[in-house]
């Protein structure tokens, strides 16, 4: 008798797991028939297409200098049939360094929103899983790294770190780790009085396999929406910092957020040197943006039906 | 509600403690030794001997842990390296202006973003809806300084309307400044032109640092509103006959409420983060600026200081937002 | 002449994107004063919807109502928004059916007395909330003067009902639709708010329209009852005459489904096959028919109307294939 409750159960449990690949697959359905995640794939796509094939699509070296066009000190030629976006201060051909700019802000992007979400999900499946004072701990630990605003922590971080490029995603993708955290800790702790977690739980499953076989998959797909979500303010970060003077090592790789801070100068004189990199920034943030809201409203229960 | 309050006064304590101790450790994992940093090119191997034994670095860290805490408790963070003044004073010249600039863009914030919420959740599916929906989208994903940037150029550079950068004209350079707000300080020392100066160089800086706030929050506002409307007590007032008025007042906005006050409390560290950009972007010499100042300086005592500041102030505020939360929501005091 | 006459009633909800759903359809009923009539049906049968279409509670947008609904003679179909308002609460009251959900939770539950109070009749806040009290005390609620202050999260399920109840009731109306008012309590403090209600309209005169799934609740109260099924009223009768004597295949059904004190222990309960998924758009036939044990060809080729019984008098059915009434005795045995 027990043997079979234990196998309903079980079941049970495993079908909450197959609800969890449908409510994929149906989120998947109701994502493409969004006008706004149709834009955010959109802009996505060119961003990621961009930052591959830079150097095919780029018409000329980011580092290359035309100074033929600079027709006196201060002169900063705009856009031409050469030159599209026009040059720089230094004599680059903008459009090159846009799309080199590309790359640089994926790279730091992806790396530190994987890195935030890998260190949260080990904070928060501890805490999640073990519960009691490794849980209070570790949430301490969190409030803690909550307690400084995230751009203060992002520089406290960087400047120890040094001036290089991977200090920058460390640090952008520490001050991730919190939110990461606290999103899959609470998600679990809603799964673990889920119906099926606790029907396991009455006839003695092993509390890891139902943490790690069931509460867990379940309870991913909050943080997969909020990786989408960073990856947009991971780029935004990593300008922001550029702009405070904490960027990679080599101030002749383009970077957007550089390349903005740089001009900021010419702001009377040629706005659109400013114009461009800001623009690019705010559209492959944008494009993240649609595409994460998409995917947290597709796979809110309450709008299913 | 007391036994509450004291609680999360007591959970504070680790907290604050911690990080003590984070940014002790940090200052000490930092490049560069704070003896050179002092001392700069003249750096001898001797000198910098007799100043680390002058600082106590030579003591066991924790020795060095406790005289640290101990000052801080008494509020010595030592001398800023960039102004060669005590990091006590020029948090007295700095906070001022970040609490007027962030004051000021918060107010802007709500009062803006809490009624095209509600309206965009009340006209839930039109275009204005969606309008003030791509708008705030717009709002989140805008970098801060690439919208200081885009304001000043149009409305400084261009129309002219507005003054560029700083918080005051030098022409106002002997004006008196008795608190340090200086808006606050033109209407105590009934000084007109002052006061029109202040304000007018607080518009962009505070319009500026309002954006993303402003989006969040009107994001907020509409969720949680679009929320209570599916409410069946809301459902009951209309039953009960009620006006448009009564139930909009008593029954929507005052549940909706919950939610936006908890998300307005949470924009603290959003607005420190967005003044070290804006203020910078602006030249506004406020906390933001003189913190992101640091970095390249290596001015660590200011640091240290100033972020344990703006860590306890925070972890404040959060306080004050769960103790009003639990003054709005009567379930939350049984707790 | 009756206080509500519900005339061809029809409420059609449409979405973007969506095809048009028709939740009720060719709903006519009447209440007189102080009358108790029952609306019966599965979840989805569309007497919610109806309720709220009195009451003018549906969405502007997105649904139509068609037909006629009279209230003392006053058409509230087409009655602009305010006068409804100034309707709502004093002529026409409701309780719903979930009490825990339908108080707002951060204002005293006096404030949710007193206002409805204030707004209809007159009255000084000193007045309301020592009227409030009384009311609360009439509906069984020990202490109210402590009661007022507090918030509905201190109150039991149970509690919340009875206030739920008195604020409807606060403004003396002449029509009160109770819509599941006891589904979401436990089953002993079921029968109290039942006696309550009951005990309430009968005092105070006041017409009652009891929505519920649940005949148990029908039988204990009302005076006609009106079977629905899929957003039509398939069956009409008495009290008595409904439970002697179901005609409707449907009414039948639901009759066998609930297990009686009466029926020997070995017996089975006779569920009704399928779920009120298994509809047909009336469009087609009898939406029942593909849950109905008494189906017959012409069951699906036309929908039935609602005529007059030509075996009972006073008593309405939508049926081509009735339960006949001998047939009836073995299904009672």
């Amino acid at each position: 008798m027990s043997l079979q409750v234990a196998e309903s159960a079980i079941q049970q449990a495993e079908h909450a797991d197959e609800a969890g690949g449908g409510l994929w697959r149906e989120a998947f359905r109701r994502l493409v028939r969004k006008p706004a995640a149709i834009i955010g794939a959109i802009f996505v796509a060119i961003f990621v297409i961009v930052a591959v094939f830079a150097p095919l699509i780029a018409p000329y070296s980011p580092t290359a200098t035309d100074l033929s066009q600079i027709k006196g000190p201060g002169h900063i030629p705009g856009p031409s049939s050469t030159h599209w976006l026009g040059l720089d201060d230094l004599g680059r051909d903008v459009f090159s360094r846009m799309i080199y700019g590309a790359r640089q802000s994926l790279v730091v992007g992806v790396v530190s929103m994987a890195f935030g979400m890998v260190g949260g999900i080990i904070l928060g499946l501890l805490a999640g899983g073990l519960g009691g004072w490794v849980d209070a701990t570790i949430m301490r630990f969190v409030d803690m790294m909550l307690a400084i605003p995230g751009l203060l922590f992002a520089i406290g971080i960087a400047a120890m770190l040094g001036q290089s490029l991977v200090s920058v995603m460390i640090a952008i993708g520490v001050v991730n780790i919190p939110v990461f955290a606290r999103l899959l800790r609470g998600q679990m702790l809603a799964q673990r009085e889920a119906d099926y977690a606790l029907a396991a739980k009455s006839l003695g499953v092993k509390r890891s396999r139902i943490i790690l076989g069931h509460v867990f998959p379940n309870s991913l797909s909050p943080v997969i929406v909020q990786g989408t979500l960073t990856l947009a303010t991971a780029i935004i970060e990593a300008a922001g910092l550029a702009f405070l003077g904490l960027s990679g090592a080599d101030p002749a790789i383009p970077e957007w957020g550089r390349m903005l801070a740089d001009t900021q100068k010419f702001l009377t004189s040629a706005p659109q040197l400013v114009f461009y990199p800001g623009i690019a920034i705010v559209l492959s943030a944008l494009g993240f943006t649609l595409l994460g809201e998409s995917l947290r409203e597709a796979l809110d229960p309450k709008n299913r039906r | 509600m007391l036994r509450f309050i004291v609680r999360r006064l007591l959970l504070l304590i680790p907290v604050l403690w911690g990080l003590s101790v984070a940014l002790f450790l940090w200052v000490r994992a930092l490049p560069g030794s704070p003896a050179q940093a002092l001392l700069g090119e003249r750096a001898t191997p001797e000198k910098i001997r007799q100043i680390e034994i002058a600082l106590g670095l030579d003591q066991p860290l924790y020795v060095q842990y406790w005289r640290f805490l101990e000052k801080a408790l008494r509020f010595d963070f030592g001398t800023s390296i960039q102004s060669s003044r005590p990091v006590v004073e020029e948090m007295g010249r700095r906070f001022p202006a970040t609490i007027e600039l962030g004051v000021t863009a918060l107010l802007i914030a709500v009062l803006i973003g809490i009624p095209v919420g509600y309206f965009a959740a009340r006209r839930h599916g039109t275009w204005l809806d969606q309008l003030s929906v791509s708008a705030s989208l717009v709002g989140i994903t805008i970098p801060v300084f690439f919208l200081a940037y885009m304001l000043r150029y149009v409305f400084a550079n261009q129309l002219g309307w507005l003054p560029n950068t700083g918080r005051q004209e030098a022409r106002m350079l002997d004006v008196e400044h008795p608190t340090g707000f200086y808006v606050l300080d033109a209407i105590v020392t009934g000084n007109g032109p002052a006061l029109s100066d202040a304000l007018l160089h607080l518009v962009l800086p505070a319009v500026t640092l309002a954006t993303i706030p402003l989006a969040i929050i009107a994001r907020i506002t509409r969720a949680a509103v679009l929320d209570v409307l599916n409410e069946d007590y809301v459902r009951t007032a209309e039953a009960k006959g009620l006006t448009a008025r009564t139930i909009t007042r008593r029954h929507v906005l005052r549940n909706a409420m919950l939610p936006v006050s908890t998300t307005i409390g949470l924009q603290f560290g959003l607005l420190m983060s967005g003044a070290i950009l804006t203020e910078t972007a602006f030249a506004f010499e406020g906390v933001g600026k003189f913190v992101a100042q640091a970095i390249p300086s290596r001015d660590y005592a200011t640091l240290q200081g100033f972020i344990l500041v703006i860590a306890a102030l925070f972890v404040l505020i959060n306080l004050l937002v769960d103790i009003s939360y639990g003054l709005i929501d009567p379930r939350v005091r049984v707790r | 002449m009756s206080l509500l006459d519900v005339r061809d009633l029809s409420i059609v909800f449409s979405r973007r994107g969506r095809r048009d759903v028709r939740a009720v359809d060719e709903v006519t009923f009447s209440v007189a004063a102080g009358e108790t009539v029952g609306l019966v049906g599965e979840s989805g049968c569309g007497k919610s919807v109806t309720s709220l279409a009195i009451m003018g509670l549906l969405p502007k947008r997105g649904a139509a109502v068609g037909g006629s609904i009279k209230f003392d003679g006053t058409e509230l179909t087409s009655l602009p928004a305010d006068k409804m308002r100034g309707l709502r609460g004093r002529d026409i009251a409701m309780v719903f059916q979930d009490p825990m959900t339908s108080l707002n939770p951060v204002i005293p539950i006096g404030l949710q007395v007193t206002e409805v109070l204030r707004r209809h009749r007159d009255m000084d806040a000193a007045a309301a909330s020592k009227e409030a009290a009384s009311l609360l005390e009439r509906v069984g609620i020990p202490d109210p003067a402590r009661r007022l202050k507090e918030y509905p999260h201190q109150l039991s399920g149970g509690m919340r009902q009875r206030a739920l109840i008195a604020m409807a009731l606060a403004c003396k109306p002449r029509l009160l639709i109770a819509d599941e008012p006891t589904t979401a309590l436990d089953v002993t403090i079921q029968a109290q708010i039942l006696e309550l209600l009951k005990e309430l309209v009968v005092d105070s005169g006041t017409a009652l329209v009891m929505i519920t799934h649940d005949l148990g609740v029908v039988a204990g109260m009302c005076d006609s009852v009106h079977v629905m099924y899929s957003g039509r009223i398939v069956e009409r009768a008495s009290r008595w005459e409904l439970f002697e004597a179901p005609r409707h295949p449907y009414t039948a059904g639901l009759l066998a489904s609930v297990p009686r004190l009466d029926q020997a222990r070995g017996e089975k309960l006779e569920p009704i096959p399928g779920s009120p998924r298994d509809t047909i758009p009336w469009t087609q036939g009898c939406a029942f028919a593909p849950r109905c044990r008494n189906r017959i060809e012409s069951c699906t080729q036309g929908a039935p109307e609602l005529v007059a019984d030509k075996l009972r008098p006073d008593h309405d059915l939508r049926c081509f294939n009735p339960i006949d009434v001998a047939e009836q005795e073995a299904v009672t045995l």
